[in-house]
């Protein structure tokens, strides 16, 4: 279920590319760099990631249903994503799959806006010690750039930085406030 | 005569205290100990023209009472108030079933701005003294010389040194009038008093640390928009950026010889923990996993390195050993211990463990592994060790409020120090002065 809508969206970014100007098989090449740029065992999302993504984008998928998603290409390079928040799991740095959408509507933009910056910012909340924190948004950070280098976007555009939990989003000490505040900022 | 005096004396210093307190953060005791040793200590007759800036007997009583092994008596219940020898009655205080008895004059000195200040302890039951000293100091440094009365008394009742000369780091956060975040710096004596601000920033502030010398602190800041280590001399607020590499900069701890610091650095992708030479600015590598790693610790003696890692899952506290460099793992009760701190002799790790969802303070012994759980509030952080090794300070909240508590090791003393004007946190307790 989730791999079929996620194969989906990877399809997807695959056409942007392609209609952005870039090679058939950018979208593959960059996640082989990717892979070779990180230690492999540090993302294990990213790694998965990419295997299903290599199931996923055939030439033969490719030709299917191009005039559709040409429109919705067109729709989402328009205008910057509205969406610059996803959010996390308590200790964890992996990207959830409900954020899956939201990132990749800022590869297509980050893809065909090559020339558009953004700055990953990592949060943690405000359970644990600081420094651990600081260490896991920056994670969290380098989770949803090794994302974005996977699926194509020139690692130049992208930077990191971590707060922990120094700037939380909102303010209490419940599991409502925590959930808010264990995210990256993608801010352009 | 005397007693005039020290009304005189009292009245003028209930003024000063007034005045300061608004700023300082302020000592309540939480939980004391039934068989702390009852010592009297009797207001200082002040021998002098004008009225004295402090009031050196309460600032003792009050550093004697927050060790928790001492219970100074009220001084509403004393019968007389003696300030030397021929003064003491010793029925009257065997009377008020106390052990001990502190009594002292101030006085001008020979040189014009100079105070002399005596002072006496005397065993109640052998009604002899077993301590006394005269020693000076002008009026800027009755504080100082308080402390140091209080470091005395302390040892030669209870064979520890005493840390009351001692100082702390932390920050406080407050909103301004525009409701931007506030991050303050602050130096203050170990009872939270003459508290001074040094650096002031809109940008967060982390990880106080004290060198060996106890003049410089470093320090993360984000105040260029990215996180950097800082090294500053705490007396004469010269500061330098030390470190601004890509990604983390953090968790600075210095080496028991002053002349390294372990830092945590993401720059090479993942965060670890590095060593930097302070006089040659050599980065040196020290661990290398995928996981997280991070909040290193130098012990006592240099040959180690405490750290946290999240390599088996969660953040567990490891220790890697320098000459040998090989890692072992000291936490495994619980899915969360994090930020470990030596004992001074090092034969103990205090951090932050995570007990059935909420973080505490424990306490773990080297040698037989056996935890103990030292707090009671939720979402306790930072641990920090007296240099005595008797008291740790750490982090808590109340309510949105942050604040600082001690506990002492054997988590039977507890005091909460909190400020009434901000958020406190990330407490670091000095090592001894040793000027």
């Amino acid at each position: 279920m989730e791999f079929k809508k996620y194969s989906k969206t990877l399809f997807f970014g695959a056409t942007l590319a392609i209609l952005a100007g870039c090679g058939g098989n950018a979208a593959t090449q960059d996640q082989e760099e990717g892979a070779a740029g990180t230690d492999t065992e540090v993302q294990p999302v990213i790694t998965s990631d990419g295997s299903s993504s290599d199931s996923a984008i055939t030439g033969e998928q490719m030709g299917q249903d191009v005039e559709n998603l040409e429109e919705k290409a067109e729709e989402v390079v328009a205008a910057m994503p509205e969406i610059e928040t996803i959010y996390f799991d308590f200790d964890t740095s992996s990207i959830r799959a409900d954020s899956r959408e939201v990132l990749d509507m800022h590869v297509a933009y980050l893809r065909v806006n090559s020339d558009a910056k953004v700055v990953l910012e990592g949060h943690a909340d405000e359970r644990g010690t600081r420094e651990y924190n600081m260490a896991l948004g920056l994670r969290r950070a380098n989770a949803v750039k090794s994302y974005f280098q996977v699926q194509g976007v020139n690692s130049d555009q992208l930077e990191v930085v971590s707060y922990g939990e120094e700037k939380a989003a909102v303010m209490g000490h419940n599991n409502a406030a925590w959930s808010k505040n264990r995210r990256v900022e993608i801010q352009y | 005569m005397c007693v005039r005096n020290w009304l005189k004396a009292a009245a003028f210093s209930l003024l000063c205290f007034v005045q300061q307190a608004v700023a300082d953060l302020t000592i309540e005791i939480t939980q004391g100990n039934d068989r702390a040793t009852p010592v009297a200590v009797v207001p200082f007759a002040w021998l002098g023209q004008s009225g004295l800036s402090e009031d050196i007997a309460r600032i003792v009583s009050d550093d004697l009472e927050r060790s928790g092994l001492i219970r100074p008596l009220s001084r509403t219940e004393m019968l007389s108030l003696p300030s030397q020898k021929s003064e003491i009655f010793f029925r009257d205080w065997s009377l008020l079933k106390q052990d001990y008895l502190l009594v002292g004059q101030i006085r001008p000195s020979a040189s014009p701005g100079v105070l002399t200040i005596q002072y006496e302890l005397y065993d109640v039951v052998r009604q002899t003294r077993v301590l006394g000293e005269v020693i000076s100091g002008k009026p800027s440094e009755l504080r100082s010389r308080a402390h140091y009365i209080s470091d005395q008394v302390f040892e030669h009742l209870t064979g520890i040194k005493g840390a009351f000369s001692t100082r702390l780091a932390y920050i406080t956060v407050k909103k301004d009038a525009a409701s931007q975040s506030k991050y303050e710096l602050k130096v203050s004596d170990a009872d939270g008093r003459r508290e001074r601000t040094i650096l002031t920033t809109y940008k967060p502030i982390l990880s106080p640390a004290w060198s060996p010398d106890a003049q410089h602190l470093a320090y993360v800041s984000f105040e260029t928009g990215r996180p950097g280590i800082f090294l500053q001399n705490v007396y004469t607020g010269k500061r330098r950026q030390l470190t601004a590499f890509r990604g983390l900069n953090g968790a600075p701890a210095w080496s028991p010889d002053g002349k390294k610091l372990a830092v945590v650095l993401s720059k090479d992708g993942n965060p670890e923990i590095y060593e930097v030479d302070l006089t040659s600015y050599k980065v040196k590598r020290l661990t290398q996993h995928y996981a997280i790693e991070t909040e290193p610790e130098w012990s006592p003696d240099g040959k180690h390195i405490l750290f946290t890692s999240s390599r088996s899952g969660g953040p567990q506290i490891y220790q890697l050993n320098l000459i040998s460099g090989e890692t072992e793992r000291l936490t495994f009760e619980g899915s969360y211990n994090a930020r470990a701190r030596y004992s001074p002799d090092g034969t103990e790790i205090y951090f932050v463990h995570r007990s059935n969802g909420i973080f505490h303070i424990a306490a773990q012994e080297l040698a037989n592994n056996r935890l103990r759980i030292l707090t009671q509030t939720p979402l306790d952080e930072s641990p920090s060790v007296s240099p005595n090794g008797s008291m740790l300070i750490y982090a808590t909240q109340e309510g949105s409020r942050g604040y600082l508590g001690a506990v002492s090791v054997n988590g039977q003393i507890r005091y909460s120090l909190p400020s009434q004007l901000a958020d406190v946190r990330e407490p670091a307790w000095s090592p001894f002065l040793t000027n």
